[in-house]
């Protein structure tokens, strides 16, 4: 039987109808669809358009000393935000990230300038602490089952006070550590800009997490056990492991941001990176990574702690109060939130 | 059944020996709370401090300590968590109150305590306000404070000495920017003030004329290349410090709120290449900021004594609890000014002032 167009009065149209409409393609859609795909265009967007706007106001904002300024300026919070976006992932959430980054390098302050202890070594057991911390949230979250929020809300207290057990309050100076610690604030000269190593070396973290968690297995099953654990579970994903090794690796990557922290202040203090938690959330959010797992790119994290650093930086030399620093940060997150609640929506 | 009947055996059990745990704990509390108060005979004091994670509150303990030791009195401390927990210093009030103390040293951590100093001067405590004078001031029965106006106009008076008629292009690293605090403006308006700059509004940052001229020493130009926070911190002042250099490369005078600060600030200036030429300054004398200026990194600063509040403070509470003699405001001020002193290697004629080495001899340790 040849197919023959239903008139449109009848009820089969019609519903065909309604459901062409709702379905229809508009600019809308698919700029929505395409942000679905590739969750890092509007922080690239934004960044590229705020860039320009704090050029045209303030030409010294584009000099190319300010420009890798505002690099260094983000560095350390771009480090830690890697840790914090393999965690947001797993939807989960770190609070207590600016504590062990800060105690990884109080100890590794201490052990060095009143021990002695050559510069590597000190390294080393920084690392031994980033990693044994993160080893305490992994467990806590995995065989106690408790929620990452109160898990790291709790261990940051005790981050807090082992610093100071270590440290008693006292700030390690650059000069009393070997140069090995404070090397990730060395610069070197690149086309008459100079930029530190700390730079260098955070830009090679995100390189290295963009392709482990695109290509290798363990990336992906960080995505499917954020997205749907029950599911990831029945796949075969052994999620309490990976989860372990989730926090573990963060711990890493915090050992990681303190190094560069101290080549940063050329010190180990006990005050440093006061709302380096908070940063570092804000910085995942506005790079477009969900809340609430399985979604996000690690790019997106990097585009968006540069955009928070250009914001402070450029609002600063337009002559603008620094409160409205604050306030665009805080427009900012919930701007993206907002992009990504309505990118959720995407139907197929 | 025969299951029911164990789990119930098994709770009564659990219930019998959670009542006996508790009983005995309220017995041992009951025998170690009658065994301190036989001791009534002591002046019961309370050291509250904002926090025990900042050396200079430490200093303070320390010295508290002693200051007891010596004089026979019962000294309770306590701290907050963080600067800025005010929660914790509440309930250390409320302790002091229910211990029958004569008097508290309190370092508030913000306004939220004073409804809980009310309670305690009305239960008859006497309570001591140290390094900032609460807003108003007379929440406390006194403060013993560090006139911190007159310690950034010593470094003031110093910084336009030394430039000697040049133009100042000035950078002022700040506490914050959120929160109105009186040391931070103190300091900021009182380094002004010091240098000659006329500052209209002096309970606020930022309220002076960007340009104009100052009247310290020779006299000069000036000009303000702006405000920036640093939360106090070495990365902070370093990133306060950057904004300022990347809005005017030419600063030769920069103003930092504290040491740690102002360390920051000069890393900043390191990476740039301006270390010469350009005066550093800051406030608060600590062992480690003494050393920057033996080190060359600050050209000056002013010293303030955290250890004198607490014992000047503590003997001011066993005076009134045997003498009923209550302490005085020093002369002009609203508080009791413990004093600060310049510490520099440079020093300049008129302005008295102490060197690094006698310095490093009174600081307080950090």
């Amino acid at each position: 039987m040849s197919q023959q167009s239903t008139p449109a009065s009848t009820p089969t149209a019609q519903l065909d109808l309604a459901e062409e409409f709702i379905r229809r393609t508009t600019p809308m859609s698919v700029i929505r669809g395409t942000l679905h795909r590739y969750p890092a265009i509007s922080p690239a967007v934004v960044l590229l358009v705020a860039v320009i706007v704090f050029g045209v106001i303030n030409g010294r904002f584009l000099a190319p000393a300010n420009l890798s300024l505002i690099t260094q300026q983000v560095a350390v919070v771009g480090t830690i935000g890697v840790a914090q976006t393999l965690i947001i992932l797993t939807a989960g959430i770190d609070l207590s990230v600016g504590a062990i980054m800060v105690f990884a390098s109080m100890v590794m302050g201490q052990v060095a300038a009143v021990h002695g202890v050559p510069g590597w070594i000190a390294l080393g057991l920084g690392l031994v602490v980033g990693l044994a911390a993160g080893a305490l949230n992994g467990v806590l979250v995995t065989r106690f089952r408790l929620p990452p929020f109160i898990v790291t809300l709790g261990t940051l207290s005790i981050f807090v006070a082992l610093t100071l057990l270590v440290s008693n309050g006292s700030t390690i100076q650059g000069n009393q550590m070997p140069a090995l610690l404070t090397w990730t604030g060395d610069t070197f000269r690149v086309l008459g800009v100079d930029i530190t190593y700390g730079v260098v070396m955070m830009v090679v973290l995100y390189v290295i997490f963009a392709l482990i968690l695109s290509k290798t297995a363990w990336g992906r099953h960080v995505y499917a056990v954020g997205d749907d654990v029950e599911a990831a579970r029945l796949t075969g994903i052994r999620v309490n492991r990976l989860l372990l090794s989730v926090y573990v690796t963060a711990g890493a990557i915090l050992a990681l941001g303190a190094w560069i922290q101290i080549g940063r202040s050329f010190a180990a203090s006990p005050n440093a990176a006061i709302d380096i938690n908070l940063d570092s959330i804000t910085a995942v959010v506005i790079g477009g990574t969900s809340l609430f797992g399985g979604r996000g790119n690690i790019w997106g994290t990097l585009l968006g702690a540069l955009i928070v650093g250009v914001f402070r930086n450029g609002l600063a030399l337009a002559g603008l109060d620094v409160l409205f620093q604050t306030l665009a940060v805080g427009i900012l997150v919930i701007v993206a939130v907002g992009i990504d609640q309505w990118i959720r929506r995407v139907r197929k | 059944m025969l299951n029911h009947t164990a789990t119930h055996g098994r709770v009564k059990r659990v219930i019998a020996a959670c009542s006996v745990a508790v009983v005995a704990t309220l017995g041992m509390a009951a025998c170690s709370s009658s065994g301190s108060s036989g001791s009534n005979d002591k002046v019961g004091v309370a050291l509250i401090v904002k926090t025990t994670s900042n050396p200079y509150f430490v200093s303070m303990e320390t010295a508290a300590k002693a200051a007891a030791a010596t004089a026979g009195v019962n000294l309770t401390l306590a701290a907050g968590t963080k600067d800025g927990d005010t929660d914790t210093q509440i309930t250390a009030i409320e302790n002091s109150i229910s211990r029958g103390d004569k008097g508290i040293l309190i370092t508030p951590n913000g306004p939220a305590v004073n409804n809980e100093i009310a309670k305690a001067r009305k239960a008859g405590l006497y309570v001591i306000a140290l390094d900032t004078p609460p807003d108003p001031a007379n929440t406390v029965d006194i403060t013993f404070a560090t006139d911190n106006f007159a310690a950034g106009e010593a470094i003031g008076k110093w910084t336009a000495a030394k430039l000697d008629g040049k133009k100042a292009v000035i950078a002022m690293v700040d506490l914050s920017a959120t929160q109105s605090i009186s040391v931070d403006y103190d300091r900021d308006t009182g380094f002004l003030t010091g240098m000659g700059i006329k500052v209209p509004d002096k309970k606020k940052n930022g309220s002076e004329a960007p340009t104009g001229s100052y009247t310290g020493a020779t006299g000069g130009n000036y000009e303000i290349v702006g405000h920036q926070p640093s939360g106090g911190a070495e990365d902070g002042g370093r990133t306060a410090m950057e904004t300022l250099l990347s809005k005017n490369s030419n600063i030769n005078v920069v103003y930092a709120i504290n040491e740690p600060a102002a360390y920051g600030a000069y890393q900043a200036l390191k990476a740039a290449g301006k270390t010469s030429g350009v005066l550093l300054v800051a406030i608060d004398g600590g062992c480690t900021g003494v050393g920057y200026v033996k080190d060359g990194i600050l050209g000056a600063t002013s010293q303030q004594y955290p250890s004198k509040m607490a014992t000047l403070g503590m003997a001011a509470i066993v005076k009134l609890a045997k003498t009923g003699k209550k302490a005085t405001t020093s002369t002009g001020l609203n508080f009791f000014n413990t004093g600060s002193q310049l510490i520099t290697d440079q020093a300049v004629t008129g302005l008295p002032s102490i060197d690094t080495t006698a310095g490093s001899k009174i600081c307080w340790k950090n």
